[in-house]
């Protein structure tokens, strides 16, 4: 890449992992701490939920049609994502800027969707102290988990939103290749990370 | 990002073009070696607040329920007597205030900063607006900390461990926004520490001046790495763990409360799955410390150079898998008890390399005793005494008896004041001429030491007598036990000694602002040392080095080599070429 020649012959380094860019190493190393943040919760919810007698069945009170069509709009915005970037790789900086708005929106989507359904639940008595159905941690674990990945994504649009823009303006369209990938590693691993709460919050 | 390098470039051009501002400079400073500095004054500031509240704490101790000199004028209500819930108060924050604001902002914040960069010749850290604001974030969960002192109810009393649900319910300890205060402080922090881990991950692994490998860096990086690696994947565990508590007391959910079908284990699990790795948070950078300073003052290379990174790095794994032995009395199967003995105990293996190897680097060395070089070998002897009594406690059949007495808190002590506080002070002692560009002066220097180290032995080493003897952990009056009594006059022994150390960090301040300001100009490299923050002027300039960064050809350890004159070889010296100019 012609930004790993720029930046060595600006400092020569010994041996760096990712010589394009350093903040595509710091932004892994955050989703590695992210990812305890996380694994923290889920494992809190495991454990609660494994020593409860009187856990609800959450296929019964949450429903998974709309998480479903919620799950596989994520997913749909990580494919968009990934042409984003292939998009920009090519030079092709309006079909770029166009896969991440997008994204962005799929984002947004998801969002509102959530918002939703919060409502929804909210409505038929599942609060984050108590729900009609059993362990009042039922509801506490679905709201942290969820809220605390919905947080994720509505920073995700944000910064998504701030990319496009920075695409917009650079001079070059591959100067901002590094920044798109950076934000695609962060957008994946929400996608990821909803998969598992998902997986573990609505269908077993 | 490659920009961030762009800059930096450009700045190295206009070096002296533009003057920053004094708020630029001094306070939103973006470079390493200003955050380093405000990271230390911020430590030191906490360290006198912790100190004081310890004194409060061994007062009650010493003569119970007795007016404490001084605090007249705070306590009005009991005219300066510690009521029970007070304290409570006093020993939970001068644990929290010295593990969370003086000892890692001191170890990894300061001098995490300053000899990351330096050390393995980079111009700052990877990503210095970040760098701020960790600081930043750091100080204002430090100023979020204070505050608790000040609301209705007094601070958090439930211990630094906070146990559920003594914690998660207000009405058990009385304390209401106090412990908020306290779970809202330690989030923020958690935040700030997982941008100074980003920080120095990225910059070790992608930012060493050409030629420097990685096992061509010095120790004390090889211990700020492996630090800031725990610190991003045990500090999230405590800043989810400090929400959960905090939705339990404000939200009403029950985590952590039995009543609403919670589990008050749940608190101790994630707790302690961060509190171990946190300990060794608290004394890799000190061991990284004496690994550096040792060699430097016996003249001659460390001992097992590979073997000491190597031991750092076993250490860090271990630690995920030891936690269990903080909970061996709270219910745990005991096959699962003897597993934790196990694992606990193998981590002697590693430790015992390294304090071996510290002692075979000062075998026939030629040992100048200076300040620093003194209090590194306080920190080698006390580490020992720390990590032999720690055996005690990862031994189920004695944790149980000695388990919340004071011999843990005279170990505890020993790792952490004997280890961490005595690293501290050698780091300050040996890069003080760097970071400010001035002599410390070594009469006070003495003055300071002898007796920190003499009173440090008489307050904490009798803990362990008493602790034996069956006194309590955080009990609030030893004489209400009749079983306690023949033994207090060890309490009142070990609090005039505790009032004793800290009369004697008064040279170390007057020391560290007389130095500040009227110490000798510090030469470019006064300890004769190799590493490469010796080779920048002292203090550095802004991007640390001129046009050129340095360039390394050998490892940092290379004392009285038979291929130099004088008895220090820099890493930045290249090697002779000719076999014939090879003389010694």
């Amino acid at each position: 890449m012609s930004a790993a020649s720029v930046h060595s012959a600006i400092e020569p380094a010994e041996t760096p992992l990712t010589p394009e860019s350093w903040g595509k190493l710091g932004m892994w190393i955050f989703l590695a701490g992210d990812a305890v943040g996380f694994g923290t919760l889920l494992a809190g919810y495991g454990a609660m939920r494994a020593t409860s007698a009187d856990w609800p069945s959450p296929y019964e009170v949450l429903g998974i049609n709309l998480t479903a069509l919620m799950t596989f709009l994520l997913i749909c915005s990580s494919v968009t994502m990934v042409k984003g970037l292939e998009w920009l790789g090519k030079g092709d900086r309006s079909k770029c800027k166009m896969f991440l708005f997008l994204t962005a929106l799929g984002g947004a989507i998801f969002v509102s969707l959530q918002a939703y359904e919060w409502t929804h639940l909210i409505h038929r008595g599942l609060h984050i102290n108590g729900n009609p159905w059993g362990a009042s941690l039922f509801g506490t674990t679905f709201f942290l988990v969820t809220g605390f990945h919905g947080l994720h994504v509505t920073g995700g649009v944000i910064y998504l939103l701030a990319i496009l823009r920075y695409v917009a303006n650079r001079p070059e369209p591959r100067a901002s290749y590094n920044a798109v990938e950076i934000v695609g590693l962060y957008w994946h691993f929400v996608d990821l990370v909803w998969i598992m709460v998902f997986t573990f919050m609505y269908l077993i | 990002m490659s920009a961030s390098s762009a800059t930096a470039h450009a700045h190295v051009e206009h070096a002296g073009h533009h003057e920053l501002g004094f708020v630029r400079t001094y306070v939103f400073s973006t470079d390493h070696k200003m955050i380093a500095r405000q990271f230390l004054f911020l430590g030191l500031f906490m360290m006198i607040i912790g100190g004081l509240l310890a004194l409060i704490v061994r007062w009650q101790l010493a003569w119970p329920e007795t007016a404490v000199p001084g605090l007249g004028a705070i306590l009005k209500e009991t005219g300066g007597i510690l009521e029970p819930s007070t304290y409570n108060m006093a020993f939970t924050m001068h644990a929290t205030i010295m593990i969370f604001f003086v000892i890692m902002p001191i170890l990894a914040g300061s001098f995490g900063n300053f000899c990351i960069p330096l050390m393995i010749g980079a111009r700052d850290m990877a990503f210095p607006f970040l760098n701020m604001l960790s600081f930043w974030v750091t100080a204002s969960a430090g100023v979020i900390m204070l505050s608790g002192f000040f609301v209705e109810g007094g601070h958090a009393a439930a211990g630094w461990t906070s146990y559920a649900p003594l914690s998660a319910v207000p009405s058990y300890t009385g304390v209401n926004w106090g412990q908020n205060i306290w779970c809202i402080s330690l989030f923020i922090m958690g935040i700030g520490s997982m941008m100074g881990s980003i920080n120095y991950i990225t910059t070790i692994i992608n930012m060493r001046a050409p030629g420097m490998r990685l096992f061509r860096m010095p120790l004390v990086v090889w211990s700020l790495f492996i630090t800031a690696i725990l610190l991003l994947l045990a500090l999230p565990v405590l800043t989810s763990a400090v929400a959960m508590l905090l939705f339990d007391r404000t939200l009403g959910t029950s985590w952590f409360r039995p009543s609403g079908g919670g589990e008050p284990l749940l608190w101790q699990h994630l707790f302690w799955y961060f509190g171990h790795p946190e300990v060794y948070i608290l004394i890799l950078p000190a061991m990284g410390i004496a690994s550096e300073i040792l060699p430097v003052f016996s003249r001659k290379p460390i001992f097992g150079y590979h073997a000491m990174a190597f031991s750092m790095i076993s250490i860090a794994f271990l630690s995920w898998v030891v936690y269990g032995h903080h909970m061996f009395v709270s219910g745990m199967n005991p096959a699962l008890g003897m597993a934790f003995t196990v694992t606990t105990m193998i981590i002697a293996v590693p430790s015992a390399i390294k304090t071996f190897n510290w002692l075979g680097t000062l075998w026939g060395g030629r040992i100048q005793f200076t300040v620093p070089m003194l209090n590194a070998l306080a920190f080698v002897s006390m580490f020992v005494i720390g990590g032999l009594s720690g055996i005690f406690m990862a031994s189920t059949p004695v944790d149980i008896y000695i388990q919340d007495t004071y011999f843990i808190v005279a170990h505890i002590h020993y790792v952490v004041f004997g280890g961490s506080i005595f690293g501290a002070f050698a780091a300050i002692y040996y890069w003080f001429p760097k970071m400010f560009g001035r002599m410390m002066n070594t009469t006070l220097g003495h003055l300071h030491f002898w007796p920190t180290f003499v009173f440090f032995n008489c307050t904490f080493f009798p803990m362990h007598i008493i602790g034996v003897g069956g006194q309590m952990r955080r009990i609030y009056n030893p004489m209400q036990y009749e079983f306690l009594q023949h033994q207090q006059h060890w309490n009142v022994f070990i609090t005039v000694s505790a009032l004793c150390l800290g009369l004697g960090q008064i040279p170390f301040v007057v020391n560290f602002f007389w130095s500040l300001f009227a110490g000798l100009k510090a030469p470019m490299n006064p300890w004769n040392a190799n590493t490469l923050e010796w080779t920048a002027p002292s203090p550095p300039p802004h991007l640390n080095w001129g046009p050129t960064l340095p360039t390394v050809y050998r490892g940092p350890y290379e004392y009285s080599s038979p291929e130099s004159k004088e008895d220090w070889l820099p890493q930045t010296a290249p090697p002779v070429a000719a076999a014939g100019a090879r003389r010694h």
